[in-house]
């Protein structure tokens, strides 16, 4: 039963386009929400159970987006070696990052990571020759996974959100692991964690690497759906709009960060109807919620719907995710 | 060659200048209350525009100047009043995404009030460069020096020399300790955003005659101001201080002898060799975790 609230999750995802048939808004945000909820559970990996703020993850996300544009469309590669070498480069590059950086505590790291993530940002724009430019990669040809070509909103939505329920499905199983309890014990109090033999920044490089992983096959799925990749994809509002995520789900749950996920994409896809005020409501909201809920919407939802069940059936519902 | 690296030593002590006042501003609002305002640019930029609004609505610039640094500390105080107060004791994500919250609400109402078009103010004292050995400087750049210097003397001389100032830096030591001897906190952390709401407006209106500003003008110039706070070492004004203008020089630096398309990289390159080697900034306190 530990899983439970996956298995309702997912069988919640694939009953929403049999419910809605040939509707646009379903699939297509529900792909966009999907991709966000990788990112967000990657790097709730890293800031929720980890404790370690990370202000540059879109650069993660880029990494593995501009691998798979670059290396399809100039070097012929098929889409899954792209993704591979994708993930490799994200991967070899949080781990050289991350060892001098996770040294460094609370501010200081929001400024590395944040800096990291600008340049990363920088290279994309000025590094024409292989990244296009400010104006982008375009003809990314399709995801060909073992001869399928992925076409068409439906088919993107189920690709994009298996690989979401992969992601929820490790995520879930790596924080009740080892590894998981190390990272826990880290957040909790480094120091208490090293007296027990956690090898805390062994610990603390995994999590920044699994959650770089995490972003990076994102990016790789990004890039093929949008067959379009440009920087503005991956700039620091986009760091900033994971972290927003991960905190306001509630961070070291990995249905919060999912909840989170969805409810920013949903806010953002709800906010164009304010047009010139979209701004102003955004950054409203985003305080309100931070400062009456600091503990992030999920708690707050998941209380409610407890309290509802156990009013209804008196016992513990279900569907809790 | 040598000219043209006076040249760029100018260019960068002008720009940082501007970091400095910014980062200035990031520790005193860090001393007083342990957040980092992701707002701060967004100070600078409402300084800038306030000022060019009220001087094109026909009011001679010192008023105008004058105005808008007070409407802008006005906005540092409501903030302070009804964002970060609000959520004391919150932890160090939820006062960053708070502030972050905020910097995206106050670029939102300037998208309103003054669209996404680029503004300028007319330069203080004309715009005929002066020949300063083989450099030419423009008077504006004068501008900036003298009143940052003045401004960073006034703040020192605010801290070390008035009881108020002194009163401020024992909240940032301690602020139960402060407490105890009747120091009224929640006085001074308005006081403090109320100064760095200044400082930055302050600092908007000086460059915005050489750079031009509009509703986004804020985000990098918070980004740098920040990272003048942590080279300097997080809480340690004069420090940021130092830290602006280390990082001003070394991007006009990198911009002029190596790419100007990667200057941006060039500062945050250097921000990232500074932690790797010294992990709390040039002049921070090292410190020592307490378990």
């Amino acid at each position: 039963m530990r899983l439970a609230g996956f298995y309702a999750f997912a069988a919640a995802v694939a009953l929403l386009p049999a419910l809605f048939p040939d509707n646009y808004f379903v699939v297509v945000i529900g792909a966009s929400a999907g991709l966000n909820v990788i990112l967000a559970v990657g790097l709730n990996l890293l800031m929720g159970y980890a404790g370690q703020i990370s202000l540059g993850h879109a650069a993660f996300f880029g990494v593995g987006a501009y691998a798979s544009a670059i290396l399809t469309t100039r070097f012929g590669w098929p889409s899954l070696l792209a993704l591979a070498a994708g993930l490799l480069a994200a991967g070899l590059l949080a781990w050289g990052f991350a060892r001098p950086i996770l040294r460094l505590r609370g501010h200081y790291l929001a400024m590395a990571t944040l800096g990291f993530g600008v340049i990363a940002h920088v290279v994309m724009v000025q590094a024409t020759h292989w990244t296009g430019g400010p104006d982008g990669l375009a003809g990314i040809p399709p995801l060909n996974v073992l001869g399928w070509r992925v076409e068409g909103d439906l088919q993107w939505y189920g690709v994009i959100m298996a690989a979401m329920l992969l992601a929820v499905w490790l995520s879930l199983n790596l924080v009740d692991s080892q590894v998981g309890r190390a990272l826990r014990a880290v957040h909790g109090s480094e120091f208490a964690a090293q007296m027990m033999g956690v090898d805390t920044a062994r610990a603390k490089t995994q999590a920044f690497v699994v959650s770089a992983l995490f972003a990076a096959f994102a990016g790789s799925l990004f890039a093929h759906q949008q067959a379009f990749v440009s920087p503005d994809s991956f700039n620091l509002a986009v760091s900033v709009e994971l972290v927003t995520m991960v905190v306001l789900g509630g961070l070291a749950s990995t249905f919060g960060a999912v909840c989170g996920a969805i409810a920013l994409t949903l806010l953002q896809q709800g906010l164009v109807v304010f047009e010139d005020y979209e701004m102003l409501v955004h950054g409203a909201l985003l305080m309100a919620v931070m400062i009456f809920m600091p503990q992030g919407l999920f708690v707050g939802l998941t209380q409610a719907v407890r309290r509802l069940g156990s009013a209804l059936v008196g016992s513990k519902p279900p569907a809790a995710a | 060659m040598p000219e043209q690296l006076f040249q760029f030593l100018v260019t960068g002590i002008t720009i940082g200048s501007l970091y400095a006042l910014v980062g200035l501003g990031f520790a005193l609002i860090y001393n007083a209350s342990d957040v980092v305002n992701f707002a701060q640019g967004e100070f600078v930029m409402l300084g800038a525009m306030t000022a060019i609004a009220l001087l094109n609505a026909g009011l001679p610039l010192l008023v105008a100047a004058v105005i808008a640094t007070l409407l802008t500390v006005g906005v540092g105080l409501l903030l302070e009043r009804f964002a970060i107060e609000p959520a004391a004791g919150a932890s160090v994500v939820t006062t960053i995404i708070i502030t972050i919250g905020a910097a995206i609400f106050l670029r939102g109402v300037a998208l309103l009030l003054w669209g996404k078009d680029f503004h300028s103010l007319k330069p203080f004292s004309g715009d005929a460069p002066i020949q300063i050995g083989g450099a030419t400087v423009l008077p504006q750049s004068l501008w900036v020096l003298g009143v940052t210097v003045v401004l960073v003397a006034l703040v020192r001389a605010f801290f070390n020399r008035t009881l108020l100032g002194k009163a401020l830096l024992a909240c940032a030591f301690n602020r139960t300790a402060a407490q105890a001897v009747g120091i009224n906190v929640k006085v001074m952390l308005r006081l403090a955003y109320g100064l760095s709401a200044g400082l930055g407006a302050l600092a908007g209106i000086l460059i915005a005659p050489i750079t031009f500003s509009s509703y986004e003008a804020g985000v990098m110039l918070g980004l740098k101001g920040f990272s003048a706070a942590i080279v300097g070492g997080i809480g340690n004004p004069m420090g940021a201080v130092a830290g602006g203008v280390l990082l001003g020089v070394l991007e006009a630096l990198g911009a002029g002898l190596v790419s100007s398309g990667y200057k941006d990289a060039i500062a945050f390159l250097f921000v990232l060799m500074v932690l790797f080697f010294e992990p709390t900034g040039l002049f921070g306190h090292k410190a020592s975790e307490r378990v």
